[in-house]
């Protein structure tokens, strides 16, 4: 396992400015496209619009990293990131990468950092992602920021990733400043999906062997469930969701959230805390550790707007909050703030949606 | 094949040896950060065992009761993390190793990652060890990453958000579990020594007998500071051996545009709704079209 030498900086490391000589080398902003099951996940593209950014500030080139098995799907995910703005794309194919795996995907990705040596490497937050980035990440000794909900660089040329910390009650920004790749995930949705344009030119391809025989890979598939229901991305996808906090009181008031959600035609979520009181089940969750969101229209009723829960919801097109205190976190980044009891509020609205509406309502397909 | 953690080919069986890292975390948002070097000061806050970690000591304690051996819960922090450890044995588990040293402070989840893969090193040379359990997270660091770290550092098969294991196979060393990944689940087969991370909700806790109760509070927790541990280059943990530096911690700012208010004074709910519904439209006239050709 190749790693580079560490000679930390006497004192605190990382407080050193100079990034040490053997990583002066390091150039360009990688994206991995995270290609499951023959699919691209999005964030993989959200992440492309953001890296695209980042490169352009550093004025160096956006490339993406493609590792799947030899085969149509990866050979359309390749064609599709020159549309997302990568300029070169990094490519490891291999009939051992069929299904992710972290073993070879692990290797997969450190063998290519190694050899072209980027200065930041972007992941999404995915299970995929969050499983692959963690390996990579101390395999090659770097330092890793998770769950990013902003990332810049400074006059410095470094990356610059912010995140909710303690269960969010402040923002901090996190540097990597003397070791490299510079690493960081993001969840779904955070980043907006930037418009592809199909008729870009590709870029450079670069072949990269995986160099490892199956007979090496001590973990086997057997077998993959694909889940029943798809709530999951309903949630994350939806024009509209309404959700409710502990200002609801218990279980049961809960109703009143879906039956707002019913009549728009929309999703319903909650807060952490009405996960942990169980009331609602983990997969309704909105927030740093539940789904990020970005509807245009977002309904929040009796929730105080915690940080972890504003990082999950600041990418709607309008924030409506309802919520008996005046003094809320909530209204400090909704657009309009209702100061009421949301128990008496939320029939109300439901009545008034149906009526201007016009009775049922089905749910949106995506614009 | 020889490991970090098998050091002895082939290791010696007595049933399962197991080691679950749990983490004391607080438990609440009454986080207090230090103004000069932006790191958590724990100091007077409730703590608890991260409750990610409850799920993982379970489904040890579970596979030990089926197949026999012993579960040894792992914790690198502060002195006062002892308790948890207590609450550990409390719960049924048999042994607790705290590791704890002023050099660890400070240390992001790389640093975390090689003082824990370290003291487990120490502990295989004991015994050699079968299954690490991690949770899936804590709820302070929300990260994710330590357990593929320490999978990473001792070369173990890795096995993240479990949310079943279907078979254990201990004369082929085989165990085959269920992984949550995205908008499924695998069924993968791998090999021991692994690590697994424990998804949420895939078991309930038991309740700790009367006599494990008792043992607990009697029991020795084994405190082992950075050199006990096997730590031989301390540079490589705390604030020192943390790539990622903390530069700034922050409230965020209200949005620069206020909220309008909506005003209720004096209105029926139905009258305010009707109110709410035309300030939205107004800002979004075309959700109302789009809202209505979907109806």
């Amino acid at each position: 396992m190749a790693q580079p030498p560490q000679r930390p900086a006497g004192g605190r490391a990382g407080m050193k400015k100079e990034l040490p000589e053997h990583f002066k080398a390091y150039k360009n902003v990688w994206v991995f496209v995270e290609l499951e099951r023959g699919r691209v996940h999005p964030v993989s593209w959200e992440l492309m619009g953001e890296g695209r950014k980042l490169a352009d500030k550093l004025g160096v080139e956006l490339c993406a990293v493609v590792i799947g098995p030899k085969a149509p799907e990866t050979k359309a995910a390749i064609a599709e990131t020159w549309a997302y703005g990568a300029d070169t794309c990094y490519i490891c194919e291999d009939v051992a990468l069929t299904d992710y795996r972290n073993a070879p995907y692990t290797k997969a990705l450190t063998d290519l950092v190694n050899t072209h040596k980027p200065e930041i490497l972007l992941l999404g937050a995915t299970t995929l992602g969050r499983d692959l980035a963690g390996s990579v990440a101390t395999t090659l000794k770097t330092g890793l920021t998770a769950d990013s909900t902003e990332l810049d660089v400074d006059d410095e040329k470094s990356l610059a990733a912010t995140r909710p910390t303690f269960g969010g009650t402040l923002l901090c920004t996190i540097h990597t400043l003397n070791f490299r790749p510079q690493m960081a995930t993001v969840r779904p949705r955070v980043m907006a999906m930037p418009d592809p344009d199909p008729t870009r030119k590709g870029g450079r391809m670069v072949w990269h062997s995986l160099d490892m025989a199956e007979a090496d890979i001590v973990t086997k598939v057997l077998e993959y469930v694909a889940d029943a229901t798809t709530s999951d991305a309903n949630l994350a996808y939806a024009d509209v969701v309404v959700a409710g906090g502990m200002g609801l009181q218990n279980a049961a008031n809960f109703r009143l959230v879906k039956d707002l959600a019913a009549a728009i035609g929309g999703e319903y979520g909650c807060s952490r805390p009405v996960v942990q009181k169980g009331w609602m089940p983990a997969d309704r969750q909105i927030g740093q550790t539940g789904k990020t969101i970005r509807p245009r229209l977002y309904i929040a009723a009796g929730i105080s707007g915690a940080i972890q829960h504003r990082v999950g919801v600041e990418g709607a097109d309008l924030i409506v909050a309802i919520n008996t205190d005046p003094d809320a976190k909530i209204f400090e980044f909704a657009h309009l703030g209702v100061v009421a009891d949301a128990l008496q509020v939320l029939p109300a609205l439901t009545e008034a949606f149906k009526r201007r509406l016009g009775g049922d309502v089905k749910v949106l397909e995506d614009a | 094949m020889a490991s970090y953690l098998h050091p002895v080919d082939p290791p010696a069986v007595d049933g399962l040896n197991i080691v679950v890292c749990i983490k004391q975390v607080p438990d609440s948002a009454q986080i207090r950060v230090h103004p000069v070097t932006n790191t958590i000061m724990r100091q007077g806050v409730p703590t608890i065992i991260n409750p990610y970690d409850l799920f993982a000591l379970e489904e040890a304690m579970r596979l030990r009761d089926q197949y026999g051996g012993r579960v040894t819960v792992l914790c690198m922090g502060p002195p006062m993390a002892e308790d948890s450890l207590r609450r550990a044995l409390g719960l049924g588990c048999d042994k607790a190793v705290l590791i704890t040293d002023r050099r660890f402070a400070g240390s992001d989840t790389l640093a975390t990652s090689f003082a824990l893969a370290t003291a487990l090193t120490t502990l295989a040379r004991e015994q050699p060890i079968d299954i690490v359990f991690t949770g899936k997270q804590t709820i302070d660091g929300d990260t994710a990453q330590v357990g593929p770290g320490i999978a990473a550092r001792l070369e173990l098969n890795q096995l993240t958000y479990v949310s079943a294991i279907d078979s254990l196979d201990q004369d082929k060393g085989e165990i085959v579990a269920r992984r949550r990944a995205e908008g499924g689940v695998q069924v993968l087969k791998s090999k021991l020594p692994c690590l697994i991370t424990m998804l949420e909700g895939s078991n309930v806790l038991r309740r700790g007998s009367i006599q494990d109760m008792l043992r607990a509070a009697r029991a020795d927790v084994t405190i082992w500071s950075a050199e006990d541990a096997g730590v031989e280059d301390p540079m490589k943990c705390g604030l020192r051996g943390s790539p990622t530096v903390v530069k700034k911690v922050f409230a965020p700012s209200p949005r620069e545009e206020p909220a309008e208010m909506v005003a209720t004074e004096g209105k029926t709910a139905h009258q305010a709704a009707d109110a709410i519904l035309d300030l939205i439209f107004a800002s979004q006239p075309k959700l109302e079209a789009d809202l209505v050709k979907g109806a």
